[in-house]
């Protein structure tokens, strides 16, 4: 088991949630940050003063995943994150310890799976289905 | 002869009155996307409370010591609560509209004039300072500086100093207020550090928009009739306004390669300022002149200022002081009896003593409001502390000050919600009603 975590532009988190998806991986955690990798400065000028940027804007995805899903999770965000620009991101995989479904107490492999993940989002649409038809 | 009231002249300065006033909204906007985020509200606050606090002193006795019977410096409380001020008009101020409408026309300069000096001491002076500052300073400066220039009677009215609209009544006052006013209070905290940048920069050009608006009303509607002086006013106030902007632009180009929208807002208020004083005595052509040195002046002036230690938080003196005090003196320059009679020639049409009027008008307006406005933060020092604490400036005043805050973005603190204020649970309709379809 790993923890994936990508710091993205946030103009490719579209294009990299797609990805993703495409190869079966459905858990994320996304948040907005801020941080300095090797791009240019940018600078604004308000009246007499001027200021330096030196923090630009990313989006951060968390996602653990098993290990047979490791390396499709970190082909997905390369192919669609990457402009070829210098601010494309960075990816760090970490070894996880444990993993716990919090709804169902399930531990690790089976709380990670994106096929138990689908069939609970299946079973719930079906319950949904019932419930309208009852 | 009875003075007759004509109704054309009546409706402009009626709609006049109702511009200046939208230029006080429109100034809030402009100051209020300039600050922090944290100090929006705080900012906003002061200019309307300036309207409200400025026009109720100007019914009880302002319009009286500014335009009521008196000497050449000061007028008496004959007219105080309005009394005397009726349908009938006034034929020293404006002859065709009743003496009522001129007024409440007068009754927005003043507070606007007030409301443009808070943008010094934004973030950082405390409130209940503020109001206080604004009801002595527009009784001991405003109102005194209006009879001067403006009152029948008044010392520079008499000398023939030219002032249109209100260059030096309003601007080089304000102007001149802001920069002492800074300067006593001091810097704000972050300053050193940077980073001061605006919050909300389309604020910022709603805001100037509006002022521009509305300034057609502040200068044309200073014709006091339906005319073809208001039609000049109205001209030369547009194409300064214009001049002034495409000339910031221009310079920033210059500068930073970059064209900036704060800047171009800010070019446009400028011309604005600096064309108030001249907008009946000159050309369109003077006007465009007038307009694009201003915008140059003042321009290098913040520049200038950028590197002082004085935080005149929102360059309230450069965009009023420097450019009301270049409108007044190119006044001297520009004005011509072609353009309106009951003016007078300036520099250019051969008469270089107007020039000296109008130094002479600008020094005695700088002298009036520097000394009161230093005088009114010493005894308000000497009551009450008059400056936000440092734990309570970083925290922004819209909290510390009013207990609001001007945008709930839902972010991780706000979900995480407060408790009750004093163990009362507060139930909002919608959770009523979902309540109730849980039971049913």
């Amino acid at each position: 088991m790993k923890l994936i975590t990508a710091v993205i532009r946030p103009d490719r988190l579209r294009e990299v949630k797609e990805a993703l998806f495409r190869v079966g991986v459905t858990g994320m955690t996304l948040s907005r940050v801020s941080g300095h990798g090797g791009e240019r400065e940018i600078v604004e000028h308000y009246r007499g003063s001027a200021l330096v940027l030196e923090f630009r804007e990313k989006v951060r995805i968390e996602a653990a995943v098993s290990e047979p899903f490791v390396e499709p999770t970190i082909r997905a965000i390369v192919s669609a994150a990457r402009t070829g620009e210098v601010g494309d991101g960075k990816i760090f995989v970490q070894d996880l310890d444990r993993v716990i479904r919090i709804r169902t107490g399930e531990c690790d492999g089976a709380a990670l799976t994106p096929v138990t993940a689908d069939m609970v989002q299946a079973r719930a649409r079906q319950a949904q289905v019932e419930e309208v038809a009852s | 002869m009875t003075p007759t009231i004509s109704a054309g002249d009546t409706a402009w300065v009626l709609i006049s009155t109702a511009l200046v006033m939208l230029m006080v909204p429109g100034l809030a906007l402009f100051y209020g996307g300039l600050v922090r985020q944290k100090n929006a509200l705080n900012t906003f606050m002061m200019s309307l409370s300036a309207l409200a606090l400025v026009t109720v002193q100007w019914v009880l006795g302002g319009y009286s010591i500014a335009f009521g019977p008196g000497s050449s410096l000061v007028g008496g409380l004959s007219w105080w609560g309005l009394a005397n001020v009726g349908a009938a008009p006034n034929a020293a101020y404006a002859a065709t509209v009743p003496h009522l409408a001129f007024a409440a026309f007068q009754a927005m300069f003043a507070a606007i004039t007030v409301a443009l000096i808070s943008g010094a001491v934004v973030e950082r002076l405390r409130f209940s300072a503020y109001l206080l500052f604004a009801l002595a300073w527009t009784t001991l400066v405003y109102d005194p500086l209006a009879r001067w220039v403006w009152g029948d009677g008044g010392w520079l009215r008499s000398l023939g100093a030219l002032d249109f609209a209100g260059g030096t009544v309003v601007h080089v006052s304000a102007g001149t207020a802001a920069l002492v006013a800074a300067l006593m209070l001091g810097r704000r905290h972050a300053i050193a550090r940077g980073g001061l940048v605006p919050h909300n920069v389309p604020f910022t050009l709603l805001g100037a928009g509006l002022l521009w608006f509305g300034w057609f009303g502040f200068n044309a509607g200073s014709a006091l009739s339906a005319s073809a002086l208001a039609v000049t006013a109205l001209v030369n106030t547009h194409a300064a306004a214009a001049a002034a902007l495409a000339c910031w632009l221009f310079l920033d180009l210059m500068r930073s390669r970059r064209t900036t929208a704060v800047g171009a807002a800010t070019g446009a208020i400028v011309g604005l300022v600096a064309i108030t004083p001249a907008a009946g005595f000159v050309t369109p052509r003077a006007a465009l002149v007038i307009g694009a040195l201003a915008a140059a002046t003042v321009y290098v002036a913040m520049q200038l200022r950028a590197r002082t230690k004085i935080d005149d938080a929102l360059d309230v003196f450069a965009c009023h002081g420097v450019a009301g005090i270049l409108g007044a003196l190119l006044t001297g320059v520009f004005a011509t009896k072609a353009v309106n009679p009951a003016g007078a020639d300036g520099l250019l049409a051969g008469n270089a003593a107007q020039l000296g009027v109008q130094a002479l008008a600008v020094a005695a307006t700088m002298a009036l409001s520097g000394a009161f406005t230093a005088g009114i933060i010493v005894t308000l020092r000497a009551l009450m502390p008059i400056r936000a604490s440092l734990g309570d400036e970083l925290t922004g005043l819209d909290a510390t000050e009013h207990g609001e805050e001007a945008y709930h973005t839902g972010d991780i603190g706000e979900i995480a919600g407060g408790g009750p204020l004093g163990g009362v649970i507060l139930i909002h309709a919608d959770e009523e009603s979902e309540a109730e379809t849980v039971a049913a």
